[in-house]
């Protein structure tokens, strides 16, 4: 049998993914088996000429990790999406927008003001801002597009899978990697995970009617062990969250972020986790009930940490 | 994943019909009907678009049958008026034609558009946008099949005033159950409190009483005085009540009525009965004529529970029936039907310091006067100052906290007439003058107008405009030491002063003051002056919106007695005619769970407000019973993991509606 021709490409992202890729552990060897790895920036040398030079779903699958932020990334998923019969968005950011994504709630304008002005540690006299063109006596230099939205892969390219996670826990990289190696490969569209079912499947604790008086934030209380997190006031995404992952942050104590995504029929992850943190406040009084609401910090990356970009909320508006 | 799944599983391909009703000029008058029709024909599996003058007429239903027949129609689409009126004709008039009920769909181009859209092309174009969300809508359509649950034959009715009564009383004769809760520890409400009722100048509690009596030893009825509703589970059919009957300190079993507890008795309190006019004793029955005749211990009055100390009534009870140590019971019954009876309060016009209630001893409102002039009253049926002596004149001011931007804006509709009521009982016990001062006089009922002319004729003097403000500071010889009322005639244009001992307030009918509580226990709602609001304000008017749940008397809105009688009638026979079939219907629009997708996170567990959800502990998942949903939604809504699925309210047709109404 023909090895699968195998890519791996980072887009708006961090490079957690490409760690998370590396704990697959010592099943890489299995992997190297049976997949040659074609194109992979963070570890192999590689130009566009070389990418562009590959013929038309000549690799097999590419794990596209990152969200769409600039032309350059935009330019890369498009590219990707010609050459590979399998595309699979890996990780938050590719899937639902993840961390760069909430830079959404601004517009290329403001963020450059924050980033290349206005933070304490810069000094830049002279106002410079990126440019995508800027004339040199060498010549003229380019820069990608930095747009005013972030998108998710899916928004941008037409995807076959999703390794949801931020980043993807091993076991559900191995199991898309598995399926793929062993040819047995799911429904398109499918997101790759363990369970089907929210978090609170894969959690322990225990569980019982919720009835909430105040929120917490992480730092402000011990939480019993034993006991559901969101009973205990902090904003546990698991309820709305796709498991999979076993849960490994409410064990250790700290409360869901929400990296696997909606579950299977959820539009908008964080309008499902808004409405049932709603529901469950415990007051009828409209003050209270305000005070309630007032003790959540930051709701955007509360409820839409991985996912703004995918909301049908999309973006903020800027006026 | 911006391409989600459309769930299409269907046997045969969707064959929309769209109707377009004229209702009139109601619709047509505003929207283009012919261009909503034309934009229609083009819109995906529409295979006819028609317009009619009545769609719901029998010649526009019979169109949409014929087309069901002939043309292999499978979903039907009306435009028209709102869902609420019409929807229940067309999914009938479908279902003749052998469609199932759910495969239709109802555009309202009328109250949402041709009723709030003045311009033309604007309304046309909103038109055809519900149409279009219609259409989209209904090609997710999935066929649902109708539930039948038995109706308990039993009725629960709350509120033991005359409206209560009433249909206690037409119930339990048609040999049916009724358990009617009184807060109070006897029936009677505030008509009880009446001396005559107008026009015919009957005696409230001749008439009453014998009322009061049938209700407290009918087999069928059982009195649940002193006792309040607490909680209401259930629907129509099967409602399920916990209702809390207060500790009475007196054993119902043994107490034979006797009164000798209430004559021993050395305790005192303000009467709530006599409007706090006279004093009853810390044992004590409202009323002489109280139904159950059973005493009850006021606990903030008498010696015992405050001091340790008395046990008088105990010492002489030879049934040995006082118990100071009953604690409040609760008790759950099971009931088909709910009828509300909470009548209303009277206004208080303490914040109206212009006309000196509080101030002025004899500044009294109505109520108080009912009081004063009954024979059983605190001044035994006198009318006299609070000296004594017998008035030389008296004011009547009308319109007090109704009528009023500040207070109520209605007309608490009894006014006038008990007025002109009291004018008569005056004119007939005492030589007293007596001004009527009144905004209009609106005496609309059957003999009301003729009561007016017979009181006209009786030397009332009626001056029109609402008085400024009642006071003792006099500025002539003849006003000292009286109270006057300084106002505007206004059919003279003149100021006018009108020195009187004392002053009656018609005050308003409000509703009471905890409808909210009620409204809250009972799903039903309240309008902008708070009473209870009915279905339909002409045509379904002691209806809820809660099926099962019906409201009769002031509870609704300000009404006499006769309109009051009238409504718990009409409650009665809806009740009745429930029972007599025996079943009803439920929408088959409820919600389920998908246990393959619930993780048992119980976020919606406590939220359902029919107690329909389970949580299943060995399995981990919760479970909604089919029987108790009402397909309220809310559990639907609340679901983090879209595990709970609202038939007939898919996301997939809530998504296909938006997309549809955004052409």
């Amino acid at each position: 049998m023909a090895k699968l021709k195998l890519a791996l490409y980072w887009a708006s992202s961090c490079g957690g993914c490409e760690i998370a890729q590396l704990q697959i552990g010592d099943k890489i060897l299995k992997l190297a088996e049976v997949a040659d790895i074609v194109f992979w920036p963070v570890a192999i040398d590689a130009k566009y000429k070389d990418v562009e030079a590959m013929p038309e779903k000549s690799i097999d699958v590419c794990l596209f990790n990152g969200a769409i932020r600039t032309s350059e990334q935009e330019h890369m998923a498009k590219m990707l999406r010609e050459k590979s019969k399998v595309l699979i968005a890996y990780g938050a950011c590719a899937y639902g927008g993840g961390i760069p994504g909430l830079g959404n709630m601004f517009n290329r304008e403001l963020i450059f003001e924050r980033a290349y002005l206005e933070t304490p540690s810069t000094d830049n006299k002279e106002k410079v801002l990126p440019q995508t063109k800027c004339k040199v006596p060498e010549g003229e230099l380019t820069l990608p597009e930095f747009y005013d939205t972030v998108k998710t892969l899916g928004q941008t390219v037409d995807i076959d899978y999703v390794i949801p996670g931020c980043p993807p826990e091993a076991r559900t990289t191995w199991l898309a990697l598995e399926a793929l190696i062993e040819g047995k490969l799911p429904p398109k569209g499918t997101v790759i995970t363990h369970n089907a079912k929210a978090v609170c499947d894969d959690c322990p604790k225990k569980r019982d009617v919720k009835k909430v008086k105040k929120f917490y934030r992480t730092f402000e209380i011990m939480p019993d062990p034993e006991i559901c997190l969101l009973e205990q006031g902090l904003l546990c995404a698991g309820i709305a969250t796709r498991g999979g992952c076993e849960a490994p942050c409410p064990q250790a104590n700290m409360p869901c972020t929400g990296c696997y995504g909606p579950v299977d029929g959820v539009i908008d992850q964080g309008a499902h986790f808004l409405s049932a943190v709603a529901s469950v406040i415990d007051s009828n009084d409209p003050d209270e009930i305000q005070r309630i609401i007032d003790g959540i910090y930051d709701p955007v990356g509360t409820f839409y940490r991985y996912s703004l970009p995918d909301s049908l909320l999309r973006r903020a508006k800027i006026k | 994943m911006a391409e989600k799944k459309v769930a299409t599983k269907k046997d045969t391909e969707p064959k929309i019909g769209v109707y377009v009703c004229h209702c009139g000029s109601n619709i047509a008058g505003t929207v283009d009907v012919p261009q909503v029709v034309e934009f229609a024909k083009g819109l995906p599996a529409v295979a006819i678009a028609r317009e009619y003058k009545f769609m719901c007429s029998d010649p526009g239903q019979s169109m949409i049958k014929d087309d069901i027949k002939q043309l292999g129609l499978n979903r039907v689409v009306v435009a028209s008026c709102s869902p609420l009126l019409h929807e229940p004709t067309f999914r009938h008039a479908i279902q003749e034609a052998g469609l199932n009920p759910y495969l239709f769909e109802m555009a309202n181009i009328r109250e949402h558009c041709s009723w709030t859209t003045e311009d033309h092309g604007e309304a046309t174009e909103k038109a055809k946008a519900l149409v279009s969300a219609a259409v989209k809508r209904i090609y997710l359509h999935q066929p649902l099949e109708v539930r039948e649950v038995p109706v308990n034959p039993n009725t629960l009715i709350v509120g033991g005033g005359i409206a209560g009564i009433q249909a206690a009383l037409e119930i339990a004769d048609a040999g049916h159950k009724v358990y009617l809760v009184e807060k109070d520890p006897s029936i009677g409400g505030h008509m009880i409190q009446f001396d005559k009722t107008f026009p015919t100048l009957d005696c409230s509690a001749c008439i009453l009483t014998p009322k009061m009596t049938s209700a407290g030893s009918h087999p069928n009825i059982e009195l649940m005085t002193y006792s309040e509703v607490e909680e209401i589970a259930g629907f129509i059919g099967s409602f399920k009540a916990k209702i809390r009957k207060k500790a009475k300190f007196v054993d119902e079993s043994k107490c034979n009525g006797c009164g000798v507890c209430i004559e021993k008795c050395p305790w005192k309190a303000d009467s709530e009965f006599d409007l706090g006019l006279s004093q009853r004793k810390a044992i004590y029955t409202p009323f002489p004529q109280a139904v159950p005749n059973i005493p009850v211990i006021d606990k903030e009055s008498c010696a015992y529970f405050l001091k340790g100390k008395c046990r008088a009534c105990e010492k002489f009870c030879e049934r040995e029936a006082i118990d100071f140590e009953q604690q409040d019971k609760i008790v759950e019954i099971d009931v088909g039907n709910i009828i509300i009876t909470t009548g209303y309060d009277p206004f208080d016009p303490t914040p109206i310091i212009k006309y000196g209630y509080g101030k002025f001893p004899n500044v009294v409102t109505g109520l108080e006067f009912e009081r004063i002039c009954n024979s059983v009253g605190p001044t035994g049926g006198k009318i006299v100052l609070k000296d004594g002596s017998e008035p030389k004149s008296i004011a009547i001011i009308h319109c007090v906290g109704s009528r009023d931007e500040n207070y109520h804006k209605y007309c608490s509709r009894v006014c006038c007439m008990y007025a002109l009521k009291y004018s008569h009982l005056i004119k007939e016990k005492t030589k007293a003058d007596v001004y009527q001062m009144y905004i209009d006089m609106r005496c609309f009922g059957k003999g009301y107008e003729e009561f007016y002319q017979r009181l006209s004729d009786e030397g009332v003097t009626f001056i029109r405009g609402k008085p400024a403000e009642v006071t003792d500071r006099a500025i002539s010889e003849e006003e000292k030491g009286k109270l006057i009322v300084v106002g505007e005639d206004s059919l003279l244009g003149t100021v006018i002063r009108v020195p009187v001992d004392m002053v009656i307030l018609c005050i308003a009918l409000e509703a009471r003051a905890d409808a909210k509580n009620v409204a809250q226990l009972f799903s039903i709602s309240q309008g902008a002056d708070a009473f209870f609001i009915e279905r339909h304000p002409k045509l379904d008017p002691v209806a809820t919106m809660t099926d099962g749940v019906f409201i009769a008397g002031c509870c609704q809105g300000p009404k006499d007695i006769p309109d009051t009688v009238a409504q718990a009638s009409a409650a009665a026979a809806r009740v009745l005619a429930l029972i007599s079939k025996g079943k009803v219907e439920l929408e088959a629009t409820v919600a389920v769970i998908d246990e393959e997708k619930c993780s048992g996170c119980r976020i919606c567990n406590l939220l359902c407000p029919y107690n329909a959800i389970d949580f299943i502990e060995e399995e981990e998942v919760s479970r909604i019973n089919d029987a108790l949903c009402k397909g309220c939604g809310t559990c639907v809504a609340a679901c983090p993991s879209a595990a709970i699925t609202h038939k007939h309210f898919t996301t997939e047709e809530i998504m296909a509606e938006i997309e549809g109404v955004l052409v």
